[in-house]
């Protein structure tokens, strides 16, 4: 029970402190409208492998729809953390014995194989990104514009998660 | 049904999806202008180009009408013309006038697509800027003024019709003079509208025509309607006058978009103001 105890406090920590890091610190940095990061998607990513898929919608709407608020663009974060939510059910359904890892295990450099974690990563990113930017566009017009939106803003995202799970891996070593 | 079950909790992730992204899509489109603007209206190719076909055909049906309408709108075109070519041997001379410029230009464009029974309503319009419409413009039809031109692409344009809760346009009263602002308000009948701001003490008469004021983007003298209620009630500083407009907008076809020449010129001149004050 201790553990699901630790797990519950890790991830209302993790909601609190990605959320402000998103709204507070992200929404200024950018290069120019091109990269813009959201590394708040961090939150949905590392939620326990074995939630329950409602469970894990529910969260990563109330995390679109957070960070939303802050950004005034009411369902557009929500409408792609539902599709990222979709995505991380699929991939850890192809990749991912159940039996192999333990139930509740979060998904994180250190548990899990870098390789996994980084394919892992880059995928869900490029699919949330997909979406809230089509979905901000909201129309194919200029196409190649939101298409390089959507990579760069990915590159930018991945780094930022790479660097924290770099931050993450040293505490669990230490 | 058992089936339907297991089905529903074999894919559960894919239904989960199509509700929770349903549900966010919904808020997009309900909570952010740009995206309600873009769904909603339909200077999108797609739909601008579906409505366009088939007004195509629904215009034969309207043929009757629409040609009866546009001789008339000749004929008093062409009383008003003849003042400018009935040899008039005072006037002569004079005509050359090179301070009187041509101030505006109209680009005919059709309707394509048309509500009336919204809270905002918009129509959309055949011309875009290929056509030389631009954001801004003003829009008339033979009858009276119809609204101002919201968004354009190459080939449509919307239009925020005068029955659109955030539409104001500038009108006086024929025989005062007085100017207020038109507002279709609260109003839910495509046929009547408000005029607001005209204060107190000013005489209304019922039946009495209103215009444009000509401070707005619609060239002066454009009628607007009649005046059906004086709205004389006491208490309030200023007049609320319904007015039964001109406009037939359930079944617009033809529209004037109004190019105003000097109206780049006339907002440069008045932001002089602001700088100053």
């Amino acid at each position: 029970m201790t553990i699901m105890a630790r797990l519950l406090v890790f991830n209302i920590a993790r909601f609190i402190v990605l959320l402000m890091l998103q709204v507070f610190l992200f929404k200024n940095i950018g290069y120019y409208n091109l990269a813009t990061p959201f590394p708040y998607i961090l939150f949905i990513l590392l939620l326990p492998v074995g939630m329950s898929n409602f469970m894990l919608y529910c969260l990563a709407f109330v995390m679109g729809i957070s960070v939303d608020a802050f950004y005034d663009t009411l369902g557009v974060n929500a409408a792609a953390s539902a599709a990222l939510a979709w995505a991380r059910i699929a991939f850890i359904r192809i990749t991912l014995q159940t039996d192999h890892y333990e139930n509740y295990m979060t998904p994180l450099w250190g548990n899990v194989p870098f390789r996994w974690f980084f394919l892992y990563t880059v995928l869900l990113t490029l699919i949330h990104h997909s979406v809230l930017f089509m979905v901000e566009a909201f129309s194919f017009h200029q196409f190649h514009y939101t298409l390089i939106r959507i990579l760069l803003s990915c590159i930018f995202t991945v780094v930022i998660i790479m660097l924290f799970s770099l931050l993450f891996y040293r505490r669990k070593q230490r | 049904m058992k089936n339907l079950w297991l089905i529903l909790h074999k894919y559960n992730a894919f239904f989960l999806f199509i509700v929770f992204f349903g549900v966010a899509f919904y808020l997009v489109v309900q909570n952010n202008t740009f995206q309600r603007a873009s769904a909603i209206n339909s200077s999108n190719q797609l739909i601008g180009g579906a409505y366009a076909e088939i007004n195509g055909w629904r215009s034969y049906l309207h043929l009757a009408e629409e040609n009866a309408l546009l001789a008339k709108e000749n004929a008093a075109l062409r009383k008003k013309l003849q003042y400018y070519i009935t040899p008039d041997s005072v006037e002569r001379g004079m005509t050359s006038d090179t301070l009187r410029d041509v101030q505006y230009h109209y680009i005919v464009a059709k309707v394509t697509n048309n509500s009336i029974h919204q809270k905002n309503n918009y129509i959309t319009l055949d011309k875009g800027t290929r056509h030389g419409v631009k954001k801004g413009m003003g829009v008339i039809s033979a009858n009276g003024i119809v609204g101002i031109v919201l968004n354009v692409s190459p080939h449509f344009s919307t239009v925020q019709s005068l029955l659109h809760s955030e539409t104001r346009i500038s009108a006086s009263l024929e025989d005062s003079q007085t100017f207020g602002s038109l507002v279709w308000g609260d109003n839910y009948d495509a046929r009547k509208a408000m005029l607001k701001d005209i204060p107190n003490h000013v005489k209304v008469r019922k039946g009495e025509r209103v215009y444009t004021s000509g401070y707005s983007l619609f060239p002066p003298g454009i009628l607007i309607g009649r005046v059906i209620e004086t709205g004389i009630s006491g208490g309030d500083s200023f007049l609320d006058i319904k007015i039964e407009l001109s406009t037939p907008f359930h079944n617009l076809q033809h529209v004037y978009v109004v190019e105003d020449y000097f109206a780049d010129e006339k907002t440069e001149l008045e932001s002089l103001n602001d700088d100053n004050g």
